[in-house]
C-alpha cells in the first residue's frame, strides 16, 4: 500500500520516463498479445458450447450470443486477461526487481542520485495501466467471435440472428465496466509484482520466492476485487 | 585553502542493528579531502553497513555522518539525492543494469541529470571507458563481460559524473591477482589525476598497503586503529597484528 501511494506520487513527478515507459508497454502489451489472444478465443468458444447445451434443455438456443457477448465483456474478458497477464508479466517484473535487488542494482540507482520507483516501478505501473485495458479490449473482441464462429459453424445458428442477438443485449456499460475492471487489475499487478521484486532477499532462491508470491498474491487479490468491484458497480 | 582542515565526511559515534545483532556500535572517522581511506576488517565486521550509512542506502539507528560539514542522516530523499550527486561508488559484483549496453550503463548518470544527447553520452561513456583501458565495448551487453571487466565498467560508471568522492566496496574481491593489482593502480590513478576523496573497504592488505594514505581497522562494529600503512603495520595492537598478517590464533575469534 504505502509503495502504492509512493508510486502515484512519483508518477505525477517530471521528468517522465519516455524510454522506459514504451519498452514496458512493449513488455505488458506487445509481448502478452499472442497469449491473452488464445486465452479468449477459446474462452469464447468454450462458453457458446457450453451455454448452448444449457440453453437447449429450454429451448433457448438463440440466446447463447448474449451470453456469450455478455460474459466475456463484464467478467472473463478483463479476468482472464488479467490473470495470464499476471502469470507472464507480473513474474517477469518481480523477477527482474529481484535480480536487481540481490545483485545491488537498486543500490547503484541510489548512488547515481536516481529514485528507483521513479525509475522501475513508476514505468511498470503505467504500462501496466494504460495496456491492460487494451489487451481486454482485443480479448473482448476475439472471445465473441470465437463463440461466434462456434455457435454459426459448428452448432448451426443463424448468424443474423446470432450477431443481433449479440449487439441488442449490449450495452457500453457492459464494455465500460470491463476496462475499469482492467484498470485497477493493470495496476494491482504492476504494484504487488513491482513490491515483491523490490523487497527480495537471499540470493537467488529469494528471487524465486519473491516471483512465486509475486503471481500467487496477484491472481488472487485479482480475483477478491473483481468480486467487489461487480458487487459495487451492479 | 582554510577549508583543507574541515574533513571531507566525518562519521559521529555510529550505531546500527540489524535485528538483534549490532553491526556499527559507535563508530568514528575523518576522511580529509583528497585522501584515500581504506578501512579494513573481516567478514561481517560491518564495513559494507559503514559505506552504504555514508552514501544513505542504510539509516543509522544513532550517530551523525557530515559531508562537506553536512549533516546526511536526516535529510529528505531529494536532499539526499543531491548529495548523492558529490559521490560515486564501485560495488562489489559491479551492480551494472542488465538490461542496459555498456555505454549506457555508463552514461547512466548522465542521461539522468544532464540535458545531453546520446551521441554526446555515448561520446563521454567511451573516454570514461579508455580512462580505464576499455575499448570497443560499448554496445555489448554486462553479461557478456567477465569480472574484472564489469568492475572496471562499474568504476567508469563510477566517475562519469565526475564525482568529489569515490566508494569501493572490496575493489579487488573475486578478480586475479594481475587483474586486482591494474586495478590498484586504477584507483591510484583516479586519486592523483582527478583529485578524489576515497573511501576503500577491503580485507586484501597488499590492495590496503598499495592505494592508502590511511588504514582504518574496523573490529566489532568500532574502529580500533587508524593510522597510515606503516603506523598499521607496527602497530601493538594484537588485533590488527593478527589481521594483517591473516592469523588465525589471537584475540580475533573465527571458530
Amino acid at each position: 500500500m504505502i509503495l502504492f501511494a509512493k508510486t502515484l506520487s512519483w508518477t505525477f513527478r517530471p521528468p517522465l520516463q519516455g524510454r522506459e515507459i514504451i519498452k514496458q508497454m512493449q513488455e505488458v502489451g506487445v509481448r502478452s498479445f499472442p497469449v491473452v489472444i488464445i486465452t479468449a478465443a477459446f474462452t469464447g468458444m468454450v462458453l457458446a458450447l457450453q451455454s448452448y447445451t444449457g440453453f437447449k434443455r429450454f429451448g433457448a438456443e438463440t440466446m447463447v450470443g448474449t451470453v456469450v457477448a455478455l460474459s466475456v465483456t463484464r467478467e472473463l474478458g478483463p479476468v482472464l486477461t488479467g490473470l495470464m497477464v499476471s502469470g507472464r508479466v507480473g513474474s517477469a517484473m518481480a523477477a527482474e526487481l529481484g535480480t536487481m535487488r540481490v545483485t545491488e542494482q537498486i543500490d547503484a540507482l541510489y548512488t547515481l542520485a536516481t529514485n528507483p520507483i521513479k525509475y522501475l516501478i513508476v514505468p511498470r505501473f503505467l504500462a501496466a495501466l494504460i495496456m491492460l485495458p487494451v489487451l481486454v479490449i482485443f480479448a473482448d473482441v476475439i472471445g465473441i467471435l470465437g463463440g461466434y464462429l462456434v455457435g454459426v459453424q459448428i452448432l448451426g445458428a443463424n448468424p443474423t440472428i446470432y450477431i443481433r442477438r449479440t449487439w441488442n443485449y449490449l450495452e457500453l456499460s457492459d464494455l465500460y465496466s470491463g476496462l475499469l475492471k482492467a484498470v485497477v487489475f493493470g495496476m494491482i499487478i504492476a504494484t504487488i509484482s513491482c513490491y515483491q521484486g523490490f523487497s527480495a532477499e537471499g540470493g537467488a532462491e529469494g528471487v524465486g520466492r519473491a516471483t512465486t508470491k509475486a503471481v500467487v498474491v496477484s491472481s488472487l487479490t485479482i480475483l477478491i476485487s473483481n468480486y467487489f468491484i461487480t458487487a459495487f458497480l451492479f | 585553502m582554510s577549508r583543507n582542515s574541515d574533513p571531507k565526511i566525518r562519521v559521529v559515534n555510529l550505531f546500527k542493528s540489524f535485528a538483534e545483532k549490532e553491526v556499527l556500535h559507535g563508530v568514528n572517522l575523518e576522511v580529509r579531502q583528497g585522501e584515500s581511506m581504506v578501512v579494513i576488517g573481516g567478514s561481517g565486521s560491518g564495513k559494507t553497513v559503514l559505506i552504504k550509512c555514508i552514501i544513505g542506502l542504510i539509516q543509522p539507528d544513532e550517530g551523525e555522518i557530515y559531508v562537506d560539514g553536512q549533516e546526511i542522516s536526516a535529510l529528505s530523499e531529494q536532499e539526499m539525492n543531491e548529495v548523492r550527486k558529490k559521490f560515486g561508488m564501485l560495488f562489489q559484483g559491479g551492480a551494472l543494469f542488465d538490461s542496459l549496453s555498456i555505454w549506457e550503463n555508463v552514461g547512466f548518470g548522465l542521461r539522468q541529470h544532464k540535458r545531453l544527447g546520446d551521441e554526446e553520452i555515448r561520446r563521454i561513456a567511451t573516454e570514461k571507458l579508455a580512462l580505464l583501458g576499455l575499448r570497443n565495448i560499448e554496445d555489448i551487453m554486462p553479461a557478456e563481460l567477465s569480472g574484472g571487466m564489469k568492475k572496471r565498467v562499474s568504476l567508469a560508471r563510477a566517475i562519469a559524473m565526475e564525482p568529489e568522492i569515490l566508494l569501493y566496496d572490496e575493489p579487488t574481491t573475486g578478480i586475479d591477482p594481475v587483474m586486482a593489482d591494474a586495478i590498484n593502480e586504477l584507483i591510484i590513478r583516479m586519486r592523483e589525476q582527478l583529485n578524489m576523496t576515497s573511501i576503500a573497504i577491503t580485507h586484501d592488505m597488499t590492495s590496503a598497503y598499495k592505494i592508502a594514505d590511511r588504514i582504518a581497522m574496523l573490529y566489532q562494529g568500532e574502529i580500533v586503529e587508524v593510522g597510515s600503512p606503516e603506523e598499521i603495520k607496527s602497530s601493538v595492537n594484537p588485533i590488527v597484528q593478527q589481521f594483517i598478517h591473516g592469523r588465525s590464533e589471537g584475540p580475533i575469534k573465527v571458530l
